[in-house]
């Protein structure tokens, strides 16, 4: 396992870029802990790709360098940085048995064969295929193939890290909460170094640790699940985690005085907004609360989806959503208040923290 | 999958039966029609029964031109499966060598079987050719005229030149819908360039090579041009395949009743061997 | 109105649907609910007419169709791959259905502009699709299905290849979309959140049966059994065998939990009794809610939510809890089970009572 360095790793596509716009991934300088689990996520064309692809070596960044414990990898080949890597659509050795899939890493790398049949059969009892062990691959379906795969990624012990690129995007619902809790236990019992790229927002909190969240190139924030939905420092942070996403609603900031449309709001701080163009309000609607009293608002559709019912309104001429929980009732004569603790207020798509 | 059942369906492959009817069918019935009769001319036909296929078959001039051809057609096969499958592991995947690749490699393909033979017979000739001659220079004995050996050599050589290019064309075509993924994986497991080709780009190209083998086998089985236009089935009768034999049987010599009898004992082995290596190069799914 | 009556499905000696009846109303949304090869798009190809049943018949408004090939009904496909006319514009892609029913110029005007409009294409229609994102790809697929006015719309898996943010978004958008048209739109999805959030009615296949059909929270809250519950679940079921004795709920002869009122006329007997995650929770919130010692597995954070894998009797649930709850795991700690929703479920499978409607 080891811990990783993006040293100011910056990169673009095609020759000689000029402008930041020419830079498909733009400046990268973090360190990734040993034993970490790290989720990349972004909606497509972000750059979690071509990140995932730097550090596994499969591009060559224009600019900067990776360091694997402090080695530097940047002109090694895949095959010589010693990592494993799980794809999005399986990658099976067709005319192999299960069993000789899951063990061709280790044969390839000369394992001992009773330490092989020993790792092979405890990968095979986690992802459920040991009936199969014995069967030609080819034949299998999609999502056994898959597991497959995974399997593969997992057999070594003695990987610097493990990169999963949305490795779960054909893989059944129910089987997709089996192998996402396995692949967590699996990280506490190794500690593995894990890198798992996704734009599924459930995939990316349930798994990491640290959830690297990207947007037209750019990290725009690295957090923790908590973090990320609690204080997202970007309103796209705040609109991508969640759903549905957090309310962003256009307003007016005089000192701790915050006005939407013709409604205004009290905060306990006075937000540095500096000479921003844009300023907005956040609030998630989880954190909207519906009730007799607050601020009036306009019940446009209620959806029941199960467990909780999604109230989209709107507010001070503006779409707002609001979560209420199953059993929650919905007046008639509905009015909302925003809890104090969970707004955030964002200039030019920035937040402004409450020490500014 | 079931298909709606649609009678507008048989409306269309109409022109194709009627066109294989009468360029297969027809001409194959015409065939035993003859292989069953004797004539002397005058459109008199007499019954002879088995009598023609009695013959051919305890006829050493059949073996020995059935032996000829087997051996030419594995021959053929050894070189053109590997060297069509090597080069094609070794032709760009992208970039401007692409299209220069794939139209050198088409060009012998473009060229007519006879021509094919003719530059061949000139290209070897000891007097004027410049292969030939160079040989003849550096002190090497061929001449396909007098030596058994340089005249299959020669015929050996003019095939493969020409029709490699197909088997590399069929197998880049597979190496090519390889999904980059693939690669990218292997070189993680650690795989050797050895097992790269043995667990991925060969199960894939599984399918196109069976194409290559059949295509191959049929087509050299059914050799004609080339050894007649360049050594005329000769020297001796060293490399008289069937079909010359046949030839020279029909047009030659007006034998209709052993050539259409020899014709479909002809037949009837090319289609037995094909499904052979048919059978055999798909046990492998069945498994599965 | 659609109807299947009786509708099955043999290849070779493999049943792909199983007889079937299905009523399918005009201007309403249909989602085929299940997991990959239950039988939702073998089931599509029949009503498409891209397959004819091996047994029994399709309706179409009284008429019997059964025969009829997809060319001669007036239906709309999408898939899960984007499938578009590569060489052609977004104009023309769109236009395209309207070109080939022969249409003037003026109205395929009319029809694509405003079909853009709805979808949000109107910036593309001179581009190539190939040129453009998966969303705004499978949103020209869409538009083609809108303009022809097909009478039905086969969706399947539409959304599938796309990120997970613009199927929020497009899953938001498609109702409005089928509430404009009179068309009966059938969608297929493997994910019970799509379900719920696009609503209409539902009908659940397990292995080539169609399970359940009604609307899409009535599916959800009172499955008919057991297999119906567990597809139209996510995260998945909380399941437990019990025998009940009396007021109690008993495993290996000891109390588990009290049997709630809206089971109390339940015979006694063993029983498998099924809930959803978001009924357990780490304070007793709901009135009634029963305590129950569990060890702890893992925790999954996903900010506004935790999963808890809990161990309770060697049988594995998952909590569903408010808030993020990062707890240790192999610790023994109670959770409480608000038992208003449980479901019963008889050694058959099929739902014996459950939850009253006044306590959903």
């Amino acid at each position: 396992m080891a811990r990783i360095d993006l040293d100011h790793i910056r990169h673009a596509y095609g020759p000689r870029p000029t402008s930041a716009k020419d830079y498909a991934l733009k400046e990268v300088h973090h360190e990734w802990n040993d034993g970490g689990a790290y989720a990349l996520l972004g909606p497509s064309g972000c750059g979690k790709t071509t990140l995932l692809n730097i550090i596994s070596g499969l591009v060559q960044p224009s600019e900067g360098r990776i360091l694997f414990d402090g080695v530097d990898v940047t002109h090694l080949p895949t095959e010589k940085r010693n990592i494993a890597q799980v794809f999005q659509f399986p990658v099976i050795y067709d005319t192999m048995t299960v069993y000789d899939n899951l063990a061709f890493p280790l044969r390839n790398r000369h394992v001992p064969a009773a330490e092989i049949d020993r790792r092979v059969r405890d990968i095979l009892e986690m992802i459920d295929l040991s009936h199969w062990a014995d069967r030609k691959a080819r034949g299998l379906t999609a999502d056994q193939k898959q597991k497959i795969s995974l399997g593969r990624g997992l057999v070594r012990n003695d990987v610097s890290a493990i990169l999963f690129d949305e490795p779960l995007t054909v893989i059944d619902p129910h089987m997709k909460w089996v192998l996402r809790s396995q692949l967590k236990k699996l990280h506490r019992q190794f500690g593995f170094t894990m890198v798992y790229v996704t734009h599924d927002q459930t995939e990316a909190l349930t798994f990491a640790d640290k959830v690297v969240v990207m947007y037209d190139g750019e990290i725009v924030q690295i957090g923790t699940p908590a973090e990320l939905f609690e204080r997202p420092s970007h309103t796209f942070v705040g609109y991508f985690i969640g759903s549905p996403g957090m309310n962003v609603l256009p307003a007016r900031v005089d000192g701790s005085q915050v006005t939407i449309g013709d409604q205004v709001l009290g905060l306990d701080h006075a937000p540095d907004i500096g000479s921003a163009a844009k300023v907005e309000l956040g609030i998630r609607p989880e954190f909207v609360r519906l009730g007799r009293e607050g601020m009036p608002v306009e019940i446009a559709k209620v959806e029941d989806i199960g467990r909780q019912k999604i109230v989209r309104a709107r507010f001070a001429g503006q779409p707002l959503a609001i979560v209420v929980p199953e059993d929650g009732e919905i007046p008639t004569d509905a009015r909302v208040r925003f809890d104090p603790a969970a707004i955030s207020i964002y200039a030019d798509s920035w937040r402004v923290g409450k020490e500014a | 999958m079931e298909k709606t059942w649609n009678n507008k369906a048989w409306f269309l492959v109409l022109p194709v039966l009627v066109l294989v009817a009468f360029s297969a069918a027809i001409p194959l019935m015409t065939v035993v029609n003859y292989s069953v009769q004797d004539t002397f001319g005058n459109n008199q036909f007499f019954w002879a029964g088995t009598d023609w296929f009695t013959e051919i078959l305890h006829s050493p001039r059949f073996w020995d031109a059935l032996l000829r051809n087997l051996i030419f057609s594995l021959v053929i096969l050894a070189i053109e499966i590997p060297l069509g499958i090597l080069i094609a592991l070794n032709m760009p995947k992208k970039g401007l060598g692409v299209p220069v690749c794939l139209v050198l490699m088409a060009l012998p393909l473009l060229i007519p079987w006879n021509v094919v033979g003719t530059i061949w017979q000139v290209f070897g000739r000891v007097d004027i050719g410049l292969l030939g001659h160079t040989l003849e220079a550096l002190g090497i004995d061929y001449n396909y005229v007098q030596s058994p050996t340089a005249a299959w050599i020669t015929v050996i050589v003019m095939d493969v030149w020409h029709w490699t290019s197909l088997v590399v064309l069929l197998c880049y075509a597979g190496l090519v819908s390889i999904p980059d993924a693939y690669y990218q994986a292997a070189k993680i497991d650690g795989a050797s360039r050895w097992s790269v080709f043995r667990y991925i780009q060969l199960p894939k190209m599984n399918r196109v090579l069976l194409i290559a083998v059949l295509l191959r086998f049929m087509d050299s089985f059914m050799i004609y041009t080339e050894p007649f236009v360049v050594t005329g089935g000769g020297p001796g009768n060293s490399t008289t395949f069937l079909s010359i034999d046949l030839v020279k049987m029909a047009v030659g010599q007006f034998d209709l009743g052993p050539a259409a009898a020899m014709s479909i004992v002809y037949f009837l082995i090319i289609l037995l061997l094909s499904w052979v290596f048919y059978t055999v190069m798909t046990s492998g799914d069945a498994q599965a | 109105m659609l109807e299947l009556k009786n509708v099955s499905k043999t290849v070779g000696a493999e049943v792909h649907i199983h007889p079937c009846d299905l009523v399918l109303q005009r201007g309403t949304l249909n989602v085929l609910l299940g997991p990959t090869l239950s039988g939702k798009t073998s089931l599509m190809r029949l009503m498409a007419g891209l397959d004819k049943p091996s047994g029994g018949s399709i309706h179409f408004d009284g008429k019997d169709v059964t025969g009829l090939r997809v060319q001669e009904r007036n239906v709309a496909m999408v898939y899960q791959q984007f499938i578009n006319y590569p060489a052609l514009s977004v104009y023309e892609n769109i236009a395209s259905p309207m070109r080939i029913a022969g249409k003037d110029a003026a109205t395929i005007d009319r029809e694509v502009r405003k079909a853009a409009d709805l979808l949000k294409l109107t910036p593309y229609l001179e581009r190539t699709p190939l040129n453009l994102s998966g969303g705004q790809q499978q949103r020209t697929a869409l538009a083609r299905a809108i303009v022809k006015n097909a009478s039905l719309v086969l969706l399947d898996e539409p959304l599938a290849n796309l990120d997970y943010k613009l199927r929020e978004e497009l899953r938001e958008e498609l109702p409005r979309l089928f509430a404009a048209s009179g068309a009966i739109f059938v969608y297929a999805t493997t994910e019970p959140s799509e379900a719920l959030l696009l609503g209409g009615n539902t009908a659940t296949l397990s292995q080539g049966r169609i399970t359940q059909f009604g609307p899409t929270i009535e599916v959800y809250r009172r499955p008919v059994d057991l297999n119906t519950a567990r597809t139209f679940a996510d995260p998945p079921l909380n399941i437990i065998e019990l025998t009940k004795r009396g007021g109690q709920f008993l495993r290996q002869d000891v109390e588990a939990f009290a049997v709630p009122a809206h089971l109390a006329h339940m015979a006694d007997g063993p029983a498998t009794i099924a809930f959803h995650p978001h009924h357990l929770a780490l304070a007793p919130a709901a009135p009634g809610a029963q305590r129950v010692p569990v060890r702890t597995l893992i925790s999954e954070i996903t900010g506004s939510e935790s999963f808890i894998h809990v161990d309770f009797a060697g049988v594995r649930w998952v909590m569903l809890e408010h808030g993020i709850h990062d707890i240790e795991p192999d610790r023994a700690i109670d959770i409480y089970l608000d038992t208003r929703h449980l479901m019963a479920f008889g050694p058959d499978g099929a739902a014996i009572a459950a939850a009253p409607a006044a306590a959903a």
